[in-house]
């Protein structure tokens, strides 16, 4: 099976899926680029970190689109064309840039089905990119998912890895609800094996990346492969560490998290988010109202500090979720 | 423009289903059965029906807070409506929605909305689908004079203009943002002048003259359908009621409403024309009058005693699937 990195999953993906469905159309700032330059160059960005690259030449301008600087507008028009016969894939640049459109997410594309009385389908995907660890600052390198997952009637997918990158979204753009897919910018080079043919993984279902018995970590986006390190450092030790990555957080898999808690007793979240009103924190509160008893100690979360993300480099180390910090917690549950 | 006999009474009967139902629905709500806030379409009727005359069920309209009058024009249900006002089961939306958020997508309505500037990005969304479908559809955005200020507005505006799409912004620019006039409200500026500054036709239109919003919006269609790209109508009509019924209205100086009904009526004024100019009569007019009346109290008592949608609709329809 061939290697692919996650970036070449998805534009994969998108390729495979427009073949397969002349409704679904792609666009936002630069997906192409170059229209109104001087240089004439027919695709002169194909997206910022070249997810889009080819769209443009194989399925032409008509559905793969530009759009101007203007975050409202595309994704309320995202909300529309779904509304009316179209299958939009829709480009926010950076996951930040909702504060200037979550009009369009949160009141709009989130409520149509049920403030149209199940009358309406809202087939579109948001592909966001997501995290810090590039150095781009407090504007463009947040995670911000908690704050989406919060809001009724979207589904929120985070992929960690390449092959379910492409069959997550693969999913998201055949459902028929407004999808957030949030990809991790410091990530788009880890590959692993992906198949060239088409598949789709199902949402709500976590997978586990590491079996282990002592300690349930559920790690979030970027932070399953860091998660995946620690567990496999201390299995050198001995400690047996069980590697969660819920994939979607909604919906959110809590049969699985529930039923690694049981076997293991011991849990660790490690996510991205600042950690008020936190996915962390809702998983925490899931394990604690639903498998009390299966606790043998303290879950502990892992998260970014309550602050913004720095652009200074060393403060944005400190400010990630660190392999310390996490091998940290896990000792805590284990010693509790 | 030619003007058929049998379209102009099709608009009539669209105006005064408008009047009819929002005068009843003003007395009901004065008399407390309707929940929630309700914003009256009436004094403009001739801009919802001015437009909404020259598309089909396949074109798409985005309307505002003050939606009965679009959806009446666009060609929705009235029990329908009524149902979903009364937030019944069977209403547009199931009861659901309300007033301020009934949609009817059998019909090209893509929903009232409660956020103001909130439609336009959405119908210019049903405009890309009908340029990447080739199906010849047009999409039109109903924006207020309050909302004309909004950045979605702009983006909107601006986003239809790169891609020329098919689409039509319709500024109802009825003198008041809530309870703030428009001559203050958008500064020094005239919202025909700032949508003329993002590259589309542009005119002004007496928005009480369903005549002039027709041949207004004639012109905008036939443009869209062509491919030719968005315009843009503001069509000026003073609403004849508050922001929301039950506003005490403390910004208008007395007597201005009863100087509306007299001399801006768009019913009285189609009429002077129709029987003038057409082989209309007063008569047949009062023979709808009086249809519509008798409907539009039927709707009112059939929606009044329908059954409320029973608690677990609280749950459904979140999602099609979760």
């Amino acid at each position: 099976m061939p290697n692919k990195n996650i970036r070449d999953a998805i534009n994969e993906t998108l390729k495979l899926e427009m073949r397969r469905d002349p409704r679904v159309v792609v666009f936002g700032e630069d997906v192409v680029g170059g229209l109104g330059g001087s240089s004439g160059i027919e695709e002169a960005a194909g997206g910022t970190f070249g997810i889009t690259t080819g769209l443009a030449a194989e399925f032409g301008r008509r559905r793969v689109l530009d759009m101007p600087i203007t975050e409202s507008a595309i994704i309320g028009m995202a909300g529309g064309a779904a509304l009316t016969g179209l299958r939009p894939v829709a480009e926010l640049m950076f996951i930040d840039f909702i504060g200037v459109c979550f009009d369009q997410i949160l009141n709009q594309i989130a409520k149509f089905r049920y403030m149209f009385g199940g009358k309406a389908d809202v087939p579109l995907v948001i592909r966001t990119m997501i995290g810090a660890g590039m150095g781009t600052g407090p504007q463009h390198s947040q995670a911000l998912y908690n704050v989406l997952a919060h809001v009724p009637g979207i589904k929120v997918v985070l992929p960690s890895n390449a092959y379910d990158a492409k069959g997550l979204l693969t999913t998201a753009i055949r459902d028929n609800d407004p999808v957030i897919f949030c990809e991790h910018k410091a990530i788009y080079t880890e590959s692993c094996e992906v198949p060239d043919e088409s598949y789709a993984i199902p949402f709500g279902q976590a997978a586990i990346t590491r079996t282990g018995k002592d300690v349930t970590v559920v790690a979030l986006s970027r932070m399953v492969l860091l998660a995946n390190a620690v567990a496999d450092r201390l299995a050198k030790e001995g400690i047996s560490v069980e590697v969660l990555d819920p994939r979607t957080i909604s919906p959110l898999d809590t049969a699985s998290i529930l039923a690694s808690v049981a076997k293991t007793g011991r849990l660790v979240v490690v996510d991205e988010c600042n950690p008020f009103c936190s996915v962390a924190s809702e998983i925490t509160s899931l394990v604690a109202c639903e498998a009390l008893s299966s606790l043998k100690s303290a879950p502990v979360k892992v998260t970014a500090p309550h602050t913004p993300v720095p652009a200074t480099p060393h403060l944005e180390q400190l400010y990630v979720p660190s392999p310390a910090a996490i091998e940290k917690a896990i000792r805590a549950t284990l010693a509790g | 423009m030619s003007y058929d006999p049998i379209m102009l009474l099709d608009a009539y009967r669209r105006m005064r289903a408008i009047r009819e139902f929002e005068e009843r629905m003003r007395r009901e709500v004065q008399a407390g059965t309707v929940p929630g806030f309700v914003h009256l379409y009436c004094g403009e009727e001739a801009i919802a029906v001015g437009a909404c005359m020259h598309l089909l069920d396949t074109d798409y309209i985005g309307s505002t807070h003050r939606g009965h009058g679009h959806c009446i024009a666009k060609g929705c249900d009235l029990e329908g409506l009524l149902l979903e006002i009364y937030c019944k089961q069977g209403g547009l939306c199931n009861g659901k929605g309300g007033s301020m958020h009934m949609a009817d997508l059998n019909k090209g309505m893509l929903g009232a909305n409660a956020i103001v500037g909130g439609a336009p990005p959405i119908a210019i969304g049903a405009a890309l689908s009908a340029q990447v479908l080739g199906n010849r559809g047009v999409a039109l955005a109903f924006i207020g004079d309050g909302a004309s200020n909004q950045g979605t507005v702009f983006e909107s505006m601006n986003m239809a203009s790169c891609h020329s799409l098919p689409m039509i912004f319709m500024y109802e620019n009825n003198g008041y943002a809530e309870f703030s006039g428009a001559k203050w409200h958008m500064g020094k500026a005239d919202i025909t002048r700032r949508a003329a500054g993002f590259g589309m036709p542009a005119v002004k239109v007496d928005g009480t003259d369903f005549f002039a919003v027709y041949d207004a919006m004639g012109a905008a269609v036939e443009r869209a359908r062509n491919g030719e790209g968005p315009s843009s109508i503001e069509a000026v009509a003073m609403r004849w009621y508050g922001h929301f019924e039950g506003d005490m209205q403390l910004y208008r100086k007395a007597g201005e409403v009863d100087e509306l009904r007299k001399n801006s009526d768009p019913l009285i004024k189609f009429e002077a024309r129709v029987t003038a100019d057409f082989d209309i009569s007063a008569e047949e007019l009062r023979e709808i009058d009086e249809e519509l009346t008798e409907i539009i109290d039927e709707a009112v008592d059939m929606a009044k005693a329908a059954p409320k949608p029973t608690n677990d609709a609280l749950f459904t329809d979140v999602y099609a699937s979760y």
